[in-house]
């Protein structure tokens, strides 16, 4: 399977994200914790820009009276109908038998196991907008050149 | 069937339309930047009354909805735009996000904040009103040909709406007079009936998107806790506004109003049209001036913007729903820029054919609002 590198392992700050365009394609990159998790930028349900929504968790409760927020910071909600997304594994929460957003493995890899590059990768700074709580994005071109004594995230297709 | 035929069928000739329409939205909220922007259409008076007391309306929170809702601004999370105000409030961005992406023929406008027709004070209502349909006028409709608009009035006091009717009527930028659905009485009462005898007059519907704020619940049956119960029973609330047309005679004094319900719901008709025809059998002592079933003056005189559309488990369901309408009664709407928005691409998953698709996507809108 073609993969590719598109940042180091420290450009995600824990609970940031970041998006990029690979093959044509929109793919926002989340990190949860250590863990790297890419999900194609665009909700199964309606189309929207999965990048732009709230990331959450999920609200769970058995009886009247009695909630938890489970695995807070796991969950993209979708910022037009708010369908809730794991982000580890792309399954909807509001129909899980029928919707499943697409996700890709992303695994990290040192330079010195690499192709020295130039990669070219469409990124797109997101960027909580002041004052609103809203997310904001902009895509810009960025040459990425591998050295031996960096670590990288690299997307599988 | 071919569509010059579905297009006869509409009592239009198959030559008169000067272009092949594709999609017509019928809801679509601009949105002040700021109450700055009304300041150029309001007399001294009503600007000074604005920025000493702001909107007053009958519910506890001010600038506000009684619920809480889901998002900011009821708004899309990506319908911010750039330059700087909520969303709905820039014309470019408008385009960008749904007038060029979808390629929307027509947009028909909804402005639902402020509501001059909920003030507390019914003259400043009434200068709300005015400033928000010349505010429309000069910042969408002239600007951008594509949007259309409503003519607000301040419902409340029917002699004041008629003589707002009366300033605008004939401009083609507005193709409908719209009033709010939550009001003092429900709107087939006596009170209103200046309001259609006037619509009825320059051939205008009467656009009924659901808002307003009254004294009384949402619902009949008290004051619901959460946004989640107010968004599914304003659409009761709309049957009731529907039930009050019909059963006050409104349609038998004004044969050719016609109606745009607009966010209100429609799977109710069947059975709001079955009840009401089988208690009118009963019944017609008590009101002896309906001279039809009321089913039929629902079919007659209503249409239905669909979003959001309510999908059944099963989408051919909904067919069967839009058959007992009426396929010439449904109207595509995107609800743009509120979060729960239809995307024109996906939102329709029920099985029609091409004749009934592009009834729904324009030519049932392009009759009711005359649009060619």
């Amino acid at each position: 399977m073609p993969s590719y590198p598109f940042a180091t392992i420290d450009e995600i700050p824990d609970g940031g994200r970041k998006l990029i365009r690979v093959r044509g394609r929109e793919i926002v990159i989340f990190r949860v914790g250590d863990k790297y998790h890419a999900m194609l930028n665009r909700c199964p349900h309606q189309g929207a820009a999965l990048c732009a929504g709230r990331i959450s968790g999920f609200m769970r409760s058995d009886r009247p009276g009695e909630f938890t927020l489970e695995r807070e910071g796991e969950v993209i909600v979708c910022p037009w109908h708010g369908w809730h997304f794991d982000i580890l594994n792309g399954q909807s929460w509001c129909d899980p038998d029928s919707i499943l957003a697409k996700s890709y493995p992303v695994v990290v890899e040192p330079g010195s196991q690499m192709v020295k590059g130039p990669f070219i990768v469409e990124k797109f700074d997101v960027a909580v907008r002041p004052g609103t709580g809203l997310l904001d994005y902009q895509v810009e071109d960025q040459p990425i050149e591998i050295e031996p004594g960096k670590d990288y995230l690299v997307l599988v297709l | 069937m071919t569509e010059d035929v579905v297009v006869q069928a509409h009592g239009r000739s198959a030559g008169s339309t000067s272009r092949a329409l594709k999609l017509i939205d019928c809801d679509i909220h601009p949105s002040l930047r700021s109450n700055e922007d009304l300041a150029p259409y309001l007399s001294r008076r009503w600007k000074n009354h604005l920025d000493t007391f702001g909107f007053r309306q009958v519910t506890p929170f001010s600038g506000s909805g009684r619920y809480p809702k889901a998002t900011p601004a009821l708004a899309r999370r990506d319908a911010w735009p750039d330059s700087g105000g909520p969303p709905g409030s820039d014309l470019a961005f408008l385009r960008k996000q749904l007038l060029d992406l979808y390629r929307v023929d027509y947009g028909i406008l909804s402005v639902i904040f402020p509501a001059g027709m909920s003030q507390f004070n019914i003259e400043f209502g009434e200068a709300v009103c005015r400033a928000l349909n010349d505010w429309q006028l000069e910042h969408w409709t002239q600007p951008e040909p594509r949007l259309k608009a409503g003519i607000l009035v301040q419902g409340e006091a029917p002699d004041l709406a008629v003589r707002e009717i009366e300033r605008l009527a004939g401009k083609p930028d507005y193709v409908y007079v719209a009033m709010t659905t939550h009001n003092i009485e429900p709107l087939g009462r006596r009170r209103y009936w200046p309001i259609y005898e006037a619509a009825e007059h320059y051939g205008l519907p009467i656009g009924l998107h659901v808002s307003g704020y009254n004294r009384y619940a949402v619902t009949g049956a008290g004051f619901p806790a959460y946004y989640f119960d107010e968004t599914h029973t304003i659409a009761h609330a709309q049957a009731a506004v529907a039930a009050s047309f019909v059963a006050e005679g409104v349609f038998d004094k004004f044969p050719k109003l016609k109606i745009a319900s607009m966010e209100g719901g429609y799977t109710w008709v069947p059975f709001l049209g079955w009840r009401m025809d089988e208690q009118w059998a009963r019944l017609r002592e008590e009101v002896p001036h309906l001279q039809r079933r009321p089913s039929e003056y629902l079919h007659d005189h209503f249409w239905f913007s669909t979003q959001p559309v309510e999908d059944p488990p099963d989408p051919k369901y909904l067919a069967e729903i839009f058959e007992w309408i009426g396929w010439d009664r449904i109207m595509f709407s995107t609800d743009y820029p509120h979060w729960n928005m239809d995307d024109p691409n996906y939102a329709l998953k029920l099985p029609m054919t091409a004749e009934q698709r592009r009834q729904v996507q324009c030519l049932n809108a392009a009759e009711l609002f005359g649009l060619v």
